[in-house]
């Protein structure tokens, strides 16, 4: 047995984990070989994060066994995994945004006694050792995405772990920045250190990584022991179960309506107060869809709020239909027609802890008053009737949403806002993170949205979505328009080369 | 306004400064850990009521004071327990220890009520500094205590800036999971600044009923424990400016029972005029003041209270 394990960095065996209402774990394993890199594979919700953490000692299995360099482990907290050699990158990056570079990268393992210019030296060092560039100085919360990704790999490596993981790394980052991980990963592997990367995103899993492991439904499917030997669609099938999947078909092309959005030389600054959009002129037509391209953070999530009334443009002018919406309320807007669908689902979209039925009235709860009252029955019957229409699978009304999944979530906030019939939807990121059947479900109500007249402002991260439903597509960079396009004529490579800002002007 | 009045209305702003800063440290380092915790008041009377019957028991002033503080870091403990440990809401946690301490203090105290101190800390004549005029009797020539917050205020700041403790209890200020995924222990980081916050404010509570105002009476304490809450924020969580609105505080509570007697005027008001009420508020606005000018200058960037302060953690919750 023992020399079975052994041969293995990290054995996870027969992994079960549950959390209240969902089996996320039911049995999995993962096997990784040391100085390899290690795709886990598997569609969202199929457990790839809660088997990394039980790794990582932040969840406690309900069964199985944790193996790791041939040690049997059983670990009470993070501290005994990290002891053991384990490194984790979380989806949500760990950083405290106050502290500096070297404090965060010390933090856990530092010296008693601080000497920050002596840890700012070490950690300079460390960076300079493995070619990740990171001052050591700066606050976190002044980083971009990348350089809070490579201070999280600096972490790891300043505790010397000897298996890195990596749950779903380049969610955040640019197709250039992502290539240099993968080089920086694959160095890591070749000095002897194993690496396990969690991500749906197939093209860089096949150009990054050794062997894989395909988790569906909390349990292991398939394992591969050379990913160069398969092609992306059977590994597609393995995580789906099924060949089918990919994009709901772009409807037939239709004649622009009239136009319903419009935005003349909108300026904006984002959170930081730096300039966000710069001189954004764009207008959308009904029966429209048109796609925002761009790696996120080059102004989409300031343009969506912009449009909708959360956040105030220094300059320009915002109309929908040939109304100055400029400045108005979100309420105003809502009742003027316009729909939308935020990034932030369970934050900014819809109430965690409030009930299906609460979240479901909350846009449109003036039409179900009784006298100065609000109608109960009238609620129920609204939220019942959004329910079946949009096919959302709930427990019941009058549970705390937080239970459902991410794609019954958005099918109730797409719901929600398209309700009442509106004419402009602003829908961010609305398939990202879903199943195959939730992708598809959205994609098709956007679709249906379109041949409803309503004109459909898409900002997504996924050029294949883009590129499938969009009638047009604009590339943001930077805070600007850098170029428009249409969908049939122009070959990804001169998008992606677009998206990092190179568009011919 | 004689000499006289005037070196004792500072001398007595430095006690009075020294009473808040104390228990404000202690809440300093709770909110920096990231709990908020609003029994202050309650943990300074309990820590008032057994110093003063430890002192009438074992006449020294000093054991009193230490008896005081491991009182106070106790009923923090239950703080901790109930808000750390369990999750619950650190807002009612804190008020009912308030409301508890108050009550408990009361009956504790009972048999007390009245008695005349046999032992109080004595001040402290700094040699060959005490004499100097006027700076002599406000700097020098005060109780022990005084000093001892001035260290402890000093021990703080090196530790949360310059040691690894310091540097975790900063950062599960900021974010517990964070903490908890490099391996540190966010509840005994948070309740052993909880602990040790209570035990600063319960030295306090002593400082008062052994020193500023020897004996025991129920609400003694009288408000000054959400003068310390609110000079936490004045302070904008740093030891460095607490210690400087512990000195503006205490002034603002040094002048409260002698404005009546000030033959003078400012600004064309005469100042025996103004209400002590209207001065007993000028700490709580003035903190409200610091809090806009802080929320503005922060708008851009993150703010400097800790951004978990009042959030309860547990490992396998989202
Ligand atoms: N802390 C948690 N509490 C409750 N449910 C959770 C928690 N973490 C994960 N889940 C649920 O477990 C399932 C698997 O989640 P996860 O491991 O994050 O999937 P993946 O990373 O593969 O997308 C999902 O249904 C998710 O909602
Ligand atoms: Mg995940």
């Amino acid at each position: 047995m023992a020399s079975e394990n052994a041969d293995h960095a990290v054995w996870l065996r027969g992994i079960e984990k549950q959390f209240p209402g969902v089996i996320a774990c039911a049995g999995a394993d993962l096997r990784v070989r040391p100085g390899t890199i290690h795709a886990l594979l598997g569609e969202n919700g199929a457990g790839k994060t809660t088997m990394v953490n039980v790794l990582a000692g932040v969840y406690r299995p309900d069964a199985g066994e944790v193996w790791v360099n041939g040690q049997r482990c059983s670990f009470h907290s993070p501290a005994d995994a990290i002891a053991a050699g384990v490194g984790m990158v979380y989806q949500e990056f760990r950083l405290v945004p106050t502290l500096t570079v070297a404090e965060n990268i010390v933090l856990g393992s530092a010296p008693r006694l601080l000497r920050s210019v002596e840890i700012e030296e070490r950690v300079a060092e460390l960076s300079a050792a493995y070619g990740m560039v990171a001052d050591p100085t700066r606050p976190v919360w002044q980083l971009s995405m990348g350089e809070r990704q490579r201070v999280e790999i600096l972490k790891s490596l300043w505790r010397n772990a000897s298996v890195l993981v990596m749950d779903e790394p380049t969610a955040v980052l640019t197709p250039g920045e992502a290539a240099e991980l993968g080089a920086a990963l694959r160095a890591m592997a070749e000095g002897g250190r194993s690496v396990i990367y969690i991500s749906h995103k197939l093209d860089q899993v096949v150009a990054f990584c050794d062997e894989a492991t395909v988790l569906r439904q909390g349990k292991t499917v398939a394992t591969v022991e050379d990913l160069q030997e398969v092609d992306l669609t059977s590994l597609a099938e393995m995580m789906v179960g099924s060949s089918e999947g990919g994009y709901v078909d772009r409807p037939p092309a239709m004649e622009a309506g009239p136009e319903v959005l419009s935005l003349q030389g909108v300026c904006a600054l984002n959170d930081r107060g730096l300039p966000a959009l710069i001189d954004i002129n764009m207008t959308v037509h009904a029966g429209e869809i048109v796609g925002i391209v761009g790696v996120s953070g080059n102004g989409q999530k300031e343009l969506a709020e912009v449009i909708n009334g959360l956040r105030r443009p220094t300059e320009g002018r915002v109309t929908v239909k040939e109304l100055d919406i400029t400045g108005a309320s979100p309420g105003d807007l809502y009742g003027m027609g316009l729909a939308y669908v935020p990034e932030d689902r369970l934050g900014v979209g819809l109430a965690p802890k409030m009930s299906v039925v609460d979240n479901a009235v909350v846009r449109s709860y003036r039409s179900q008053r009784q006298g100065i009252f609000l109608s109960i029955t009238k609620c129920v019957k609204f939220c019942q009737s959004l329910v079946e229409r949009f096919a959302v699978r709930v427990g019941r009304l009058n549970d705390p949403i937080a239970g459902l999944s991410g794609g019954n979530l958005q099918r109730l906030l797409l719901g929600r806002e398209l309700a009442e019939q509106p004419s402009v939807l602003v829908a961010a990121q609305p398939s990202r993170g879903l199943d195959v059947q939730g992708v598809a479900a959205i994609q098709g109500h956007l679709v249906d949205q379109r041949a409803a007249g309503v004109g459909v402002l898409l900002i997504s991260e996924d050029l294949d979505e883009l590129l499938a439903l969009s009638d047009r597509l604009l590339v943001m960079f930077e805070g600007r328009i850098v170029g428009e396009y249409g969908p049939d004529v122009t070959p990804r490579t001169v998008l992606g080369s677009a998206m990092a800002g190179k568009a011919p002007k | 306004m004689s000499e006289e009045a005037l070196v004792g209305l500072f001398v007595a702003t430095v006690q009075f400064g020294t009473l808040v800063f104390l228990a404000a440290l202690g809440e300093l380092i709770a909110e920096r850990a990231g709990v908020l915790n609003l029994g202050v008041e309650g943990m300074m009377t309990m820590g008032a009521v057994s110093g003063f019957m430890v002192g009438l028991e074992t006449g020294s002033a000093w054991a009193a004071f230490i008896a005081a503080a491991a009182v106070g870091a106790l009923v923090g403990g239950l703080h901790a327990l109930v808000s750390v440990v369990l999750g619950a809401d650190q807002v009612v946690s804190g008020l009912a220890l308030t409301i508890g301490g108050l009550g408990l203090a009361a009956y504790v105290g009972r048999n007390v009520v009245g008695e005349r101190p046999e032992t109080k800390f004595t001040d402290l004549g700094i040699v060959g500094l005490a004499d100097i005029p006027w700076f002599g009797d406000i700097f020098f020539n005060q109780p022990p205590v005084v000093y001892v917050a001035v260290l402890l205020g000093l021990a703080v700041w090196f530790v949360l800036t310059r040691t690894r403790w310091g540097l975790a209890l900063r950062a599960v200020g900021e974010s517990a999971p964070t903490t908890d995924a490099v391996g540190h222990s966010v509840m005994a980081l948070r309740s052993g600044a909880v602990m040790v916050g209570g035990a600063f404010a319960g030295a306090g509570g002593a400082f008062l009923s052994l020193y500023m105002a020897p004996g025991w009476t129920e609400g003694m304490v009288a408000g000054r424990g959400w003068i310390a809450v609110a000079l936490v924020i004045f302070g904008a969580w740093r030891p460095g400016r607490l210690a400087l609105g512990a000195l503006l505080f205490g002034f603002t509570l040094a002048l409260q029972p002698r404005l009546q007697s000030f033959d003078i005027e400012l600004l064309g008001v005469d100042v025996s005029s103004i209400s002590p009420a209207l001065l007993g508020i000028l700490p709580f606005v003035l903190t409200v003041l610091v809090l806009v000018i802080i929320s503005w200058r922060y708008r851009h960037r993150p703010s400097v209270a800790p951004a978990a302060l009042g959030l309860p953690y547990r490992r396998e919750e989202r």
